[in-house]
Order: C-alpha cells, then structure tokens, then sequence
C-alpha cells in the first residue's frame, strides 16, 4: 500500500482545519469513511502519499434522520445500515436498492452513498438515483456549509466540487408525497457485483387520476457523470406513464447519453440499453406511486 | 513511519498492538496477533478471505485499516467455535465437504454466521447473494449452499 497517515478528527471545525492547514503546506489529504474505495485505489492505481482523515467519527455524517418533509443521510453510513432501516426503505425503494446493488455484503458494510458520490465514477449507482430524488449535497468547509444538487457535484471522471478544505457531510432529500414513487435498474452482464454498463433512476408524483405531475430521471455509466436528463421529465409529465410516455422518455435518454465503448459494453448497445432501462424504472416508479397512496 | 497504539477487543479477549497507518486489519491480525485463520487472499474487497466481523457487522479485514479497530469488537474465525467443540456451521461445512483447499473457508463461515444470525431461516437466493462476495475456486458453490442449509435447521432446531 501506498504511504499515508491517518487521523479521524471528532469535529467538523477540527476537519476543515485540518483540511485547509494540509492543503496550505501543499501536501494531500483525503477524505476517508467506509475506504471500500480510498483503500483499493491506495493499494493499487495511485500510491502518492497523503493524509487520510477518517470522517466517520463526526456526528453530522452519522447522523440518519427521517424529518417531516426531508431526510438526511449522512456521509459515512454504510450501504447495509441504509437498508436495515424499513422506514428508509419504504420512502425511497429505489435509492436504498441503488445502494444494495454496490458491491457485496461485505462491502456494503462499510461503503456509504456519500463516499460512492465522492469517488465520482460515471458509473457509481446510487448517483442517478440520489438526482432522480432531488438530493441535494450538505457541504462542509472553512467558511461554513453551503449546498449543491447531486446533479451539479460530479465534475468529472473522478472529479467533483469539493475545494480542498470542504468534504460531504451528507444528503438531504426531499421526502415523497402522497402519490410519489421511485425506481433504479443498472445493466450488468452478470447478475452480481460488478460495475454498471447504464444505470437510471426515475422518480415522479401522480394525481389522483393517474397523471404524472412531476418527474426525475437520472442516467449513469453513459456520460463522463451521471446526468439529470429534463426531458425525459418532460415526456413523462402531464401523461398516464403509458408505453407511449415512457418511449419518449427512453427516447429522451438514449439522446443526452455520451457513452464510451470499452469491455463492458459499446456505444450503440449502452445508448439503446439505458433507453430500455428508462421504460422499465419509469414502469416501477409509476406502479409504487400508484401503490402507496 | 511512527506507530500508532490500538486497544481493541478480538473473540472477545481484550487486545493492544502497535501498528503504522498503512497496516490493514488482516496484516495485525496475522502477523501481529498470530491469528492465522483469517486468510488474504486478493487484498482488495473482492474474495472475501478475509471476512471477519467488525462491531457485529461483516466486513472484508484487507479493507479496514488497523488503526480503525481502536475500541472496537473484532470477531475472526477462531471466535466461532467455543469450548464445547465446533460451530454447527462449522460441523456442516465438514459434514457435507463443502471446502476442499480450504482457503475461503474461514471467510464462507464467519459470512454464513453473519448471515444466520440476522436471516435464521433464509432461502437458497438470499444465501447466495449474500454469499456473492465470498469466492470459492474448488466447490463450486453447491456444497456451500447445502451446508448453509442444514446449518440453517440445525440451529433452528437448537433454538
């Protein structure tokens, strides 16, 4: 493994601190909670020294809290607490199976949602369904907190907005409404732990008649980040969510992908799945706002 | 690089070593504290050797550093069996030759421990998916799976 040291500081202060005092002696810090990524990549692709400072001590990225009309969900909890947690679950079926589908249990022991969004891969589940919920990140930095939507965090392959003294604390997600219904499906050529070849997460609000009133699609694994896609939203608002809706909306999607062809799958194939992957989540995300109500 | 000093508990006993930064779970453990039953095997998250339970959860020990184990409860394959003999995982896995090098086997047992002590009596898909992470080159899985099972009624019966 790579050389670093290690502290796991008890406060936000202490972390921002200790971010901008490592960033000023121009040396590396990085940020470290569940390390199911941090440690792998230290292990092998990029060994240069740093500081790892382990943020899963401080209370605000413990911190699960399901309020009246949000819920916050802090940086560091792992994947497995996430889906332990039946009101959680319930309010967000298809963010927590995002979550579930990352890596085996083993890892989802330890991998939280915050730290997949922080790694910033285009392919990271649980990023279309955290946009396709409206999430938005919870900042920490020297100047205080500040906000960003999930959807304009990822800069990059591998790269996001956090300046050097600022780290996730956590997510804060618009709780569903009365008719509200969420959905995530990846593509992969196995039916286990491996990496997405498309991803899309949907989540809309029906009437009472049926009709969709708002929409969020968001697409992963087909673009260097994950993409909110408004016109996919579009296609489906005002309709029943019928297969003519939905195609437009596949439609919609398989046109903002920018995919790459590598050994997982080519462009033609990811631009026509991740079209499929739309009709079938949208499809889910319908029936369970149907459903709850 | 100067060491860190860790106190922490394993099977229970309580434990203090000394370790730089970079030393993961599985080294301490077999290379500090002579527990040898926890094997490495890719060192990256994927095989699941090294399965060991940190605070009551499954994790892989190559993807948790030393340093985080500070106040912890570590429970390793040698914390499975008690004084009265083995585990009944343990009984079934030799019963229905569910190993034949042996290498993943600590790991499949402390996992299938994990897994029947939250799911008592879980079917054969929720064994095998929460089994994905845990690879086997001999058996082929099957005998896995069967032993799994029995163990499953075993200590439903017991209990």
């Amino acid at each position: 493994m790579g050389s670093f040291a290690y502290v796991a500081p008890k406060s936000v202060a202490e972390v921002t601190g200790l971010l901008s005092e490592i960033a000023g002696s121009g040396s590396r810090a990085q940020i470290m909670a569940g390390g199911t990524d941090v440690l792998v990549q230290l292990k092998t692709v990029d060994r240069s020294a740093r500081t790892l400072v382990d943020i899963k001590g401080l209370p605000e990225t413990a911190r699960l809290e399901i309020g009246e009309s949000e819920t916050y969900i802090g940086a560091a909890i792992p994947s497995a607490v996430l889906n332990e947690n039946a009101d959680l679950t319930a309010l967000f079926p298809g963010l927590t199976e995002a979550a579930d589908l990352i890596g085996s249990t083993q890892i989802q022991g330890r991998a939280s949602i915050g730290g997949n969004l922080c790694n910033s891969s285009p392919a990271g589940d649980s990023i279309p369904a955290l946009i396709a919920n409206g999430a938005v990140c919870v900042i920490a930095g020297t100047g205080g907190e500040r906000v960003l939507p999930v959807e304009d965090f990822v800069t990059g392959v591998g790269r996001n907005a956090l300046a050097d003294d600022e780290f996730l604390l956590g997510l804060k997600i618009p709780n569903p409404g009365p008719r509200t219904g969420d959905a995530y499906l990846r593509f992969i050529p196995r039916t286990e732990m491996d990496i997405a070849v498309a991803g899309c997460g949907v989540r809309l609000d029906l009437d009472e008649q049926g009709i969709c009133t708002a929409a969020r699609v968001g697409i992963g694994a087909v673009a260097p980040t994950a993409l909110l896609v408004p016109k996919a939203a579009e296609a489906l608002i005002g309709t029943a969510v019928d297969d003519a809706a939905l195609a437009a909306a596949a439609d919609a999607c398989s046109e903002a992908a920018s995919p790459i062809s590598d050994k997982r799958g080519t462009v033609a194939f990811r631009r026509k799945i991740i079209g499929v992957l739309m009709k079938r989540a949208g499809a889910i995300a319908r029936d369970r706002a149907a459903a709850r109500s | 690089m100067s060491k860190v000093h860790v106190t922490t508990r394993v099977n229970g006993d309580p434990v203090e070593f000394l370790c730089t930064p970079e030393q993961t779970l599985v080294d301490v453990l077999r290379d500090t504290l002579d527990r040898t039953g926890t094997k490495e095997g890719c060192s990256t998250g994927d095989c699941g050797a090294c399965s060991v339970l940190l605070n009551g959860r499954l994790v892989c020990a190559c993807l948790v550093l030393a340093v985080e184990s500070e106040g912890a409860e570590v429970t390793t394959i040698e914390g499975i069996a008690t004084e009265e003999g083995l585990h009944p995982i343990q009984e079934k896995f030799l019963e229905h030759a569910a190993l034949q090098c042996g290498i993943c086997t600590p790991g499949f047992i402390v996992a299938t421990k994990a897994l029947l002590d939250k799911h008592p009596e879980p079917d054969e898909e929720t064994i095998r998916y929460w089994l994905a992470g845990n690879l086997c080159r001999c058996t082929g899985y099957d005998k896995i799976i069967r032993a799994v099972q029995d163990a499953a009624t075993t200590l439903a019966h017991e209990a």
